[in-house]
């Protein structure tokens, strides 16, 4: 398929760095720079990296609070424990469906709200701008309730509703099976985080050249055609940018798990695994060996979205 | 554009509309229903009644909620206080000066936002029982630090970008002093980005719910979100639905009245960090 997308710029490269050695000047720049920025980076630092550095310390201990007396170091087994442990495999398979469908759902249903906000009338974009930014805004753990509640036997109106729908009728409980709870958490996970996919898109569609679009047109270009082969090509940069922080913030799925199932049948995710093993069992060892195994699943989606689709997060630096 | 293509459009506009509020308004509605009306089976209450907003504010659930919502507003001030003011510093610097370690520190702040919560969990748990910070402000203060300081630094460096440095200098030419150029010309320039900042940092704080729900017990610290979240399990009503929806209410009018008051600036906000136009 051909692509219509401008040759990129050369990047200017400076025109000479000091041959060796650096002045009195950026030397002097340089520790005022890590002066002012130091204290940023080294809290940011603090807060995570030392905290996962414990978790990788602990998950090597069999070590439960209850039971501190018989704190015991194992090596590798808590993680030997975990792997051959199904819990683990059905939560991660959970995780990573509840990924897949929230993200492909919510690109596409993004990019039409992008579509619409950008064509829509200047006089009407505000109002629309400030109703997506509203299910941004509201919390997820509020966003889980109110669709918990809808679809609730007791409390909903989605069943006296929609009871002409095939295997829907006023006494269908979604919450007492597996699919029924995915798809109403996966449905409430959409809502909320599809305004901020649409938002990245909406940017990434003003960057597409007008110049483009405009000889499309002129040389019988459809619409569909100048979709598919100036406006998307052109906007990819925006479009793995969202999907990559999207895909990541998906993985860590909990609120909306808590709330609306608390892991009941087979619906536990990764996350929510390990909040169950340290905070409800207060098995600080296997829980720990839990976070470390959720903090690799999302390091490795990183580096394969980075290597793999070739994002390039420069662009998203805005470098 | 064609009279048929503006009415599409219009239509399409209405739909984002009604998909945005309609949960909004369904919360609304369930607030405003009456224990009898609670499991009616339909949108809206059939007489709208206040008795849960006087439950959870004078009643049964005041005691669960009225903390909570005081430890919210506190701590999330706090932690969005401090990284506005620890990422200005480094915004400044990333805009402004040229050294080293000025990708080390954007890409350190791109890996802490890409962090689960939950990983930073475990061991905080184990360590805030040990030093006693379990169930207080500060032991989630610190934590939130790692939600809202990595977004901050990228929004603020974003916004720091576009700030013409150079009219600091013309106004010192013009004969204002250091002090003068910097307050008189560059706080007006740089003060929207921080403040956007602070309301997308401010948003994500009041989010939370994993670090909430695990690092307290009671109302000493909890924040509203892991309130809402024991409400429904809770038996000291009967029927928390009602109470819960009102509290969920209340919790959104923050943010709703700042989306509403700010809403070019939190755009601007969002994506110039992400994607720069």
């Amino acid at each position: 398929m051909t692509q219509t997308t401008l040759p990129p710029v050369p990047k200017t490269e400076p025109v000479s760095a000091p041959p060796r050695g650096i002045s009195d000047r950026s030397r002097a720049e340089r520790r005022l720079g890590w002066i002012l920025a130091g204290p940023a980076f080294a809290v940011m630092l603090l807060v995570t990296a030392y905290p996962i550095l414990q978790a990788v310390y602990y998950s090597l201990f069999h070590y439960r609070l209850t039971d501190p007396g018989n704190r015991a170091f194992i090596g590798l087994r808590n993680y030997g424990v975990i792997l051959t442990d199904p819990l683990w495999w059905q939560s991660l398979l959970v995780t990573l469906f509840i990924t897949v469908v929230t993200v492909a759902v919510e690109l596409v249903l993004g990019f039409a709200l992008a579509l619409v906000m950008a064509r829509a009338l200047k006089s009407i974009r505000p109002f629309l701008r400030a109703a997506i930014l509203i299910p941004y805004a509201v919390i997820t753990v509020v966003s889980a309730l109110a669709w918990k509640f809808a679809f609730g036997l007791t409390t909903g109106f989605v069943n006296s509703w929609f009871s002409w729908l095939p295997g829907v009728s006023t006494s269908t409980d979604w919450f007492g099976d597996k699919w029924t709870s995915l798809l109403v958490i996966c449905l409430a996970e959409i809502w909320k985080t599809t305004p901020f996919i649409s938002l990245l898109l909406l940017a990434g569609l003003a960057q597409v050249p007008e110049v483009l679009q405009e000889a499309a047109q002129v040389d019988g270009a459809t619409w569909w055609q100048r979709m598919w082969r100036v406006t998307i090509p052109n906007m990819k940069a925006a479009i793995m940018v969202a999907l990559l922080f999207r895909s990541l913030d998906a993985f860590r799925v909990f609120d909306s798990v808590f709330v609306m199932t608390a892991g009941a049948n087979g619906t536990e995710s990764v996350s929510f695994l390990a909040y169950r093993q340290t905070i409800s069992r207060v098995e600080i060892g296997l829980g720990s060996a839990v976070s470390v195994l959720l903090f690799i699943c999302v390091v490795l989606i990183a580096v394969g979205f980075i290597k793999g689709f070739k994002v390039d997060l420069s662009q998203a630096r805005g470098e | 554009m064609s009279r048929r293509e503006k009415a599409w459009w219009i239509v399409g506009g209405i739909l984002i509309v009604l998909y945005a509020l309609s949960p909004i308004a369904w919360i609304i509605s369930l607030s405003l229903k009456g224990s009898s009306d609670i499991a009616n089976q339909s949108f809206l209450p059939t007489k709208a009644v206040w008795d849960n907003y006087t439950q959870i504010f004078t009643g049964t659930a005041s005691d669960l909620f009225l903390p909570a919502l005081r430890n919210s507003f506190g701590i999330c001030l706090i932690a969005t206080g401090i990284s506005c003011l620890l990422s200005m510093f480094a915004a400044y610097a990333i805009a402004r000066l040229d050294f080293r370690g000025k990708r080390l520190i954007l890409s350190a702040a791109l890996g802490v936002a890409i962090f689960p919560v939950i990983s930073i969990v475990t061991p905080l748990f184990n360590l805030w029982r040990q030093i006693g910070l379990y169930d207080t402000w500060p032991g989630l203060i610190i934590p939130y630090l790692s939600l809202t300081l990595p977004i901050s630094i990228w929004t603020m460096s974003a916004f720091f970008r576009e700030i013409p440095w150079e009219m600091e200098q013309a106004a010192q030419v013009d004969g204002a002093t250091t002090w003068q150029a910097f307050r008189r010309v560059i706080v007006p320039l740089a003060a929207p980005g921080v403040f956007t900042t602070a309301i997308i940092a401010f948003f994500i704080a009041w989010n939370d719910f994993a670090y909430g729900i695990s690092l307290t017990s009671t109302s000493a610290s909890r924040p509203v979100p892991a309130a809402l979240g024991l409400f429904s399990g809770a038996s000291q009503f009967q029927d928390p639905t009602g109470a819960t929806a009102a509290a969920a209410v209340i919790v959104t009018i923050p943010v709703v009245l700042l989306v509403l008051l700010f809403q070019r600036r939190i755009v601007a906000g969002l994506t110039n960090g992400a994607v720069k136009g």
